[in-house]
């Protein structure tokens, strides 16, 4: 019912879900599953997702949603999912629970469903620490093996990380992880450093999360000449799980097993001591699965069936996640304090009330915004009621995305430490070993979820916000999810992937449209930068951008256009500098956005010039500025 | 209908409070059920681990970690004391020799033949848990702590910064209001927690501070005044550990607003009384709140529950206060309760209430923006 893990010698190499040994693998056969019933149990909120196959297609149906009910007093997260079924029964009429409160299966005339799926954030989700010998190296690579299998990485420690011994066991014994992964040494190497790691966790003695009795899972993913000298510091200690090494030699990342190990180890030793998840997992048929992985694993599998680039982000209160699919590697980062409500202070302290007013339309006084945010942090769940307002926190949101990006650029790259036979050409473009993978020119569809951006009230809003942190060049399709439903669609493709697949088309994505932006250094203001031509069905038009300026063009949903883009030398649409680009775009409820503001965005440094530059690029999408 | 946010903030005259005393690690309980404690008696202790110090030895003796065998004078459990020769080497027929000493006194944890790296645990470091509230030991949780249990006025923050404190309650502002200033803290406020009223300025809190106040309960505080006194701005809303000599409780939010007026009339009737009061912080699932427990014995029956500031069902004529702008902080009555969704000027669908503010104007606002409050 899994599909098959595919490793790949690229950084972040794409891995699936492990097969649960204990468990008997259930016969699913996909064509039997009409009604499906999906949850994912996030950490404040549980929603739940009907799905049903009618008149020949899927389609998301109802959805239903309620607390999270891991906490005190009630210490079951199946009475929160229950809830969010209830919910879901009210609204579409079917009988799902029975009088005992189980799901009923198979589907029947109005009652029942096929199969149950779950994905889960809730406690805080996944939280690791790692630890390697080279922090460029090992330890990047065990970083990413975690983050690949859903998790936050609390810390990484490595041998050459500037910190004393001492300091390295007093910051391990104050972090309660879920999960440690040692990692360290290329196969055959030195074996005494890796050992040193072992040491350093025994000294430290550190003590999971969840319940006092069980003990803290280790995974062992370094050198494997080391595996028995390091098994015999940690094996009475820990629940210790050696795999394979995640760098057996310089120029390859393994990180497949080392991933799958910490799948398990998450439904075995951590999903089973938080309350309530036996029950939920005696639900179904199918794995639960961490809620980033199910993500990252519908990005993964939409940038293979289209054969494009993809970055997705998930911005939420405490989080902001984000995903990419470069050239077939695909990476996965999660920024723990950047979101919108718990984490919206973190947001002002990593980025400045600076950098957050300048994105604002109007002037407002910086030290009235911090106190807007730190009550919005303490009261997370008011909206905003003015224009202004809603301003402000789709200004912070530009900035916990763009923090984020930089924070996923940073991991996202090639291995280094490697040597690379170079070219003449790759000279010229100066590649180097540890270049980030996340190409902004490269990139085809960039997807956003998450509150902020999937309920922001008018579409071109989400479409601004993408722009604005993002950077997108060249020639860029934007989406948004629109009740954030990709983790539900993640567990269900290891059942169902054209199922899975159908909704994610019709339902959950939507699609806004297409930016065009010519990336180079705006040094005039208002200077021709690109002549473009757009053939659509409704017609043709012949159109300029100009530096500094933005411009929208209906293209509606549903409907594509050939566009020729013309840049002028110094600007860049994808072919190279002054290189014409012809290319079929597809519209969306935004329509062609043409951004002629450079890469990177300059904004004016003038507060009152910047301020009205604002004003104009929204003006241009159509939006209001307000009071 | 009641769909508005409920912080669920206690503010009561009369209640039982229990706080759960736990160890980080395992150890023992030094009370026992139904004994009396007061704030500072320790109920619990346990001993941390030491930390280990690892010593080089094949370096120190210029040997490979493999040759060490024989050269060995400890063993993993034996105790050592500081400069304890630990292993020796000898060379050119014993004219020669190098060793490795104890860094350390302890206990030898392990000893490694790949990195030749011995490491001495120093002695376990004891920890201690305080009653903290003076009250009664309700429950033993064994090797853990205990549940200390006590009746009396709870005052629950929204937000705060600082450790657990022990003080006397003294009302330094007149009305909820008005804005703490100079003249209103007391030259001596040795031991003393302070009650403000909408706000406190940086300089007061410092006075206050120097003059030996150990709490300040207020009903704000501007964003760069705490970023100030903390000497860093804080993130995450994680908070309790912070090295401040006042704690803070904030009862409303940021910014100057006034303290509810139930909140200070309580606080006024409490005046002079012991209390407990903590800043600790923690806003995501498995809310922590800062707290002011101020312990007073009733006779039986006398006690209620904690009513909790934000609850209950918005109706005709409940008193709210709006938490956001426009109309961040402002008092008033719910007028109406629209069916239907309405569109803000955010641009945004949502279930709205009308409300007739303070000042006599009626505005519409969104639900989810107001909190219901006691008056």
């Amino acid at each position: 019912m899994i599909s098959p893990s595919s490793d790949a010698a690229v950084p972040g190499g794409s891995s699936a879900a492990a097969p649960v040994p204990d468990r008997p693998k259930p016969l699913i056969l996909p064509e039997s599953l009409k009604v499906i019933l999906a949850t994912d149990c996030g950490s404040t909120t549980t929603k739940a997702i009907l799905i049903e196959y009618r008149n020949g297609e899927y389609r998301q149906t109802f959805r239903g949603e309620a607390p999270t009910t891991v906490e005190a007093p009630f210490d079951d997260v199946t009475v929160g999912a229950r809830n969010a079924i209830v919910e879901v029964e009210e609204l579409s009429g079917r009988r799902i629970l029975d009088p005992n409160g189980k799901i009923m299966t198979p589907a029947r005339e109005g009652t029942g469903v096929d199969i149950y799926v779950s994905t889960s954030s809730a406690g805080g989700g996944l939280q690791m620490a790692v630890a390697g010998l080279v922090r460029s190296m090992t330890a990047e690579s065990a970083q990413r093996a975690a983050l690949g299998a859903g998790a936050i990485v609390m810390e990484t420690l490595s041998i050459d990380d500037g910190r004393h011994q001492h300091e390295r066991v007093g910051l391990i014994r104050n972090l309660r992880p879920d999960i440690f992964l040692v990692s360290g040494g290329t196969d055959g190497g030195n074996k005494s450093h890796v050992v040193e790691v072992a040491e350093m966790l025994v000294a430290a003695d550190p003590r999971p999360r969840f319940g006092t009795t069980f003990r803290l899972p280790v995974v062992y993913a370094g050198n494997k000449e080391a595996a028995p000298e390091v098994a015999k510091l940690l094996g009475d200690k820990f629940a210790f799980e050696p795999v394979e090494n995640l760098r057996p030699v310089l120029e390859r990342e393994n990180l497949g097993p080392a991933r799958a190990a910490i799948h398990e180890a998450f439904l075995h030793h951590v999903m089973s001591h938080a309350p309530g998840y036996d029950k939920l997992m005696s639900w179904s048929p199918v794995p639960i699965m961490s809620t980033p992985h199910a993500v990252g694993k519908l990005t993964q599998e939409v940038a293979e069936k289209r054969s494009i680039n993809v970055l997705a982000v998930d911005i939420g209160g405490a989080t902001t996640d984000v995903f990419s699919v470069f050239e077939g590697a695909f990476n996965r980062t999660v920024s723990a304090n950047l979101g919108m409500s718990y984490s919206v202070c973190n947001v002002l302290l990593e980025a400045g009330i600076d950098n957050i007013v300048r994105w604002l339309p109007v002037d407002v006084d910086p030290a009235e915004a911090a106190d807007r945010l730190r009550n919005k942090m303490i009261r997370p769940t008011t909206i905003p009621q003015t224009l202004e307002d809603l301003a402000l926190e789709q200004a912070v949101a530009r900035e916990a995305l763009r923090l984020a990006l930089i924070h996923h650029r940073q991991l996202a790259v090639g291995l280094k430490g490697v040597q690379q036979q170079r070219s003449v050409a790759d000279a010229f473009e100066q590649t180097a070993s540890g270049e980030s993978l996340v190409d902004m020119m490269k990139l085809d569809l960039c997807i956003g979820s998450g509150g902020v951006l999937s309920h922001a009230p008018r579409r071109e809003q989400a479409a601004l916000m993408m722009l604005d942190a993002f950077e997108p060049a060249g020639f860029t399709d934007l989406a948004v999810d629109s009740i954030f439903m990709m983790p539900h669609l993640g567990v269900l493709s290891t059942v169902h992937a054209a199922a899975a697949t159908e909704v994610f088309e019709k339902d959950c994505l939507v699609p806004l449209g297409a930016a065009l932006a010519p990336a180079g250094q705006v040094r005039k203001p208002g200077e021709e930068i690109c002549r473009v031509t757009v053939k659509g069905t409704a017609g043709g038009s012949e159109e300029v951008i100009r530096a500094g300026e933005m411009k929208l063009l209906a293209l509606p949903t549903g409907e594509s256009a050939e566009v020729t883009a013309e840049p002028a030398r110094r600007f860049d649409c994808g072919a190279g500098p002054g290189r014409t680009v012809r290319r079929t775009v597809r519209g969306g409820t935004v329509g062609l956005v043409l951004d002629g503001r450079g890469r990177p965005i300059a904004l004016p440094a003038d507060g009152t010039a910047r301020r009205e530059a604002i004003r104009r690029w929204m003006t241009a999408l159509g939006l209001e500025i307000g009071k | 209908m009641g769909s508005a946010y409920t912080p669920g903030l206690a503010v009561s005259a009369r209640a039982v409070v229990e706080k759960v005393r736990r160890l980080p690690i395992k150890g023992r309980v030094l009370v026992e059920p139904g004994q009396a404690v007061g704030p500072e008696d320790a109920v619990a202790r346990a001993e941390l681990p030491g930390d280990v110090e690892t010593i080089r030895v094949a370096e120190a003796l210029g040997l490979e970690p493999s040759e060490l065998g024989d050269k060995l004078r400890v063993k993993p459990g034996d105790l050592v004391e500081e400069n304890q020769l630990l292993a020796e080497a000898r060379f050119l027929f014993g004219l020669m020799k190098s060793e490795a000493r104890a860094t350390t006194s302890g206990t030898v944890d392990f000893f490694s033949t790949v990195t030749g790296h011995l490491g001495i645990r120093k002695p376990p470091i004891p920890v201690e848990v305080k009653a903290y509230v003076r009250g009664r030991i309700a429950g033993i949780l064994p090797e853990e702590g205990v549940v200390v249990r006590t009746t009396g006025a709870l005052v629950q923050g929204i937000f705060g910064v600082g450790p657990e404190r022990v003080g006397r309650i003294a009302v330094a502002a007149k009305r909820p209001d008005e804005e703490l200033a100079e003249s209103a803290v007391p030259p001596d406020c040795r031991g003393l927690v302070l009650v403000g009223g909408s706000s406190v300025s940086l300089a007061v809190l410092r006075l206050a501070a120097s003059r030996g106040a150990v709490g300040m309960v207020v009903g704000g505080i501007q964003d760069s005044a705490l970023t100030e006194y903390v000497g860093r701005r804080i993130g995450v809303a994680v908070t309790g550990q912070e090295n401040v000599p006042v704690t803070l409780v904030l009862t409303e939010g940021f910014g100057s607003m006034p303290m509810a007026a139930r909140t200070f009339g309580l606080f006024t009737k409490l005046a002079g009384r012991e209390c407990s009061l903590s800043g600790a912080t923690q806003i995501r699932a498995g809310v922590q709140r800062p707290e002011v427990v101020v312990p007073i014995e009733f006779g039986d029956g006398e006690v209620g529950a904690a009513k909790a500031e934000g609850g209950g069902e918005l109706n005709i004529g409940t008193p709210v206060r709006v938490i956001r702008v426009p109309y961040f902080g402002m008092l008033g009555e719910v007028t109406a309760l629209p069916a239907e969704l309405m569109t803000l000027e955010s641009g945004s669908h949502v279930r709205v209430l009308k409300a007739r503010l303070a000042d006599g104007r009626e505005v519409t606002v969104p639900r989810a923006n107001v909190e219901i409050i006691a008056g």
